[in-house]
């Protein structure tokens, strides 16, 4: 019966075929270090579905951001479990993101063919930064506040358009509900958005070159 | 598959994954479940007795005003609401009192006891409740509601029971 119902399907939609490319495409002989990429994919997976999870009861707002923080942590059932796994995902994914592109620098795994993959991850590594700059904000503790104060300052020390970007950072010249406001929008869409796309793109082209093989005394 | 003498490395890889990523994924989405639907599992309300004054306070025949304030939370935000009315004591019998909800029937303003006209007096739109919450005059579409349910505690307070929303 299943294998019916499985052979229905996959003459539709080809799961066998899917499940040949993606998941059992030959490799060369493995290293942990190869599977920095897959952790980074499964860590924007769980910082994706447990942000949507938070969006439930935060509230972007000036009067509420706090104080719905503090709600999720204390008056929802595992709520501090969900901001938890957020709060720790969020500095791991850039750790690993990190390590996954020292790992393809020092593999030299970024030549031909595979330069627009190097230069995507550069792209996703600094999305990733952007995440974890705008998501600072969002709790709107002493911490936060000060922290984007200092680093939308740091971004308006840029010569000639510094003024220009700290206003557009901070949606006018002053920290406000503006700037909490599209900190929040650039965390939840997007950002999110553009890495999105960007994955898949460098899912694509690791799937269309394979993986680079380790590189011996004679590279 | 266990039966076999050789479970391959691959099986072996596939069914510890497997197992790991179930146990893993059930850690995580059963409390997932619980945050999604735990106002539904909160109580609202809270039915209370309220105590609104000393019997031996409450003159025969004469309103005796009292007031109260219930918080009501809801997440992080607490509101509170303020409640009054009159205890009208009809007679010497400890029992036999009239429980008045000062708020007006028309559009919920605090309506007073006015002892020269001998009534409740409105002060939006000069509605007039009689002694015993009735209409007697203005747009009131019915009469003062009562606190249907009261007791008497044994140190001599009155007790009215509310209805938590």
């Amino acid at each position: 019966m299943w294998k019916r119902t499985y052979a229905w399907l996959d003459e539709r939609l080809g799961l066998n075929e899917l499940y040949r490319n993606l998941l059992d495409r030959p490799e060369p002989k493995g290293s942990w270090w190869n599977t920095l990429g897959s952790a980074s994919l499964f860590l924007f997976v769980l910082q994706g579905v447990t942000g949507i999870f938070l969006t439930v009861y935060y509230t972007p707002s000036p009067d509420h951001a706090y104080d719905s923080v503090q709600y999720i942590m204390e008056g929802v059932a595992f709520g501090w479990l969900i901001r938890g796994i957020h709060h720790w995902g969020a500095t791991l994914m850039v750790i690993v993101v990190f390590v996954h592109l020292l790992r393809v620098f020092v593999t030299a795994s970024f030549k031909y063919p595979r330069e627009l993959t190097w230069l995507i991850g550069i792209g996703l590594f600094l999305a990733t930064l952007g995440m974890g700059f705008t998501g600072y904000l969002l709790p709107w503790n002493q911490r936060a506040y000060w922290a984007t104060t200092v680093g939308t300052q740091i971004a308006g020390t840029v010569p000639f358009i510094g003024d220009f970007i700290l206003k557009t950072l901070r949606g006018g010249p002053d920290l406000s509900a503006l700037t909490l406001q599209r900190f929040f929008s650039a965390h939840i869409w997007i950002i999110p958005a553009v890495l999105a796309g960007m994955i898949g793109i460098h899912l694509y082209l690791i799937i269309k070159h394979g993986e680079s093989h380790w590189p011996k005394k004679e590279d | 598959m266990f039966d076999s003498k050789e479970l391959s490395r691959r099986e072996f890889i596939k069914v510890t994954t497997g197992i790991i990523g179930g146990v893993i994924g059930l850690a995580l989405g059963l409390p997932s479940i619980s945050y999604l639907i735990d106002p539904a599992l909160r109580e609202g309300g809270k039915d209370a007795w309220i105590p609104i004054g000393k019997l031996e306070d409450m003159q025969v025949g004469k309103p005796y005003q009292f007031s109260f304030t219930r918080v009501q939370v809801n997440g992080w935000e607490r509101t509170a609401n303020s409640f009054g009315g009159y205890a009208l004591r009809k007679s010497e019998e400890p029992n036999d009192l009239l429980i008045l909800n000062s708020r007006c029937t028309h559009l919920a303003c605090t309506v007073n006891w006015r002892e020269d006209a001998s009534a409740y007096l409105c002060p939006c739109h000069d509605a007039k409740f009689s002694l015993e919450g009735e209409v007697l005059d203005g747009p009131p579409p019915r009469p003062l509601d009562r606190f249907a349910e009261h007791r008497l505690t044994e140190d001599g307070t009155i007790e009215i029971f509310f209805k938590g929303a």
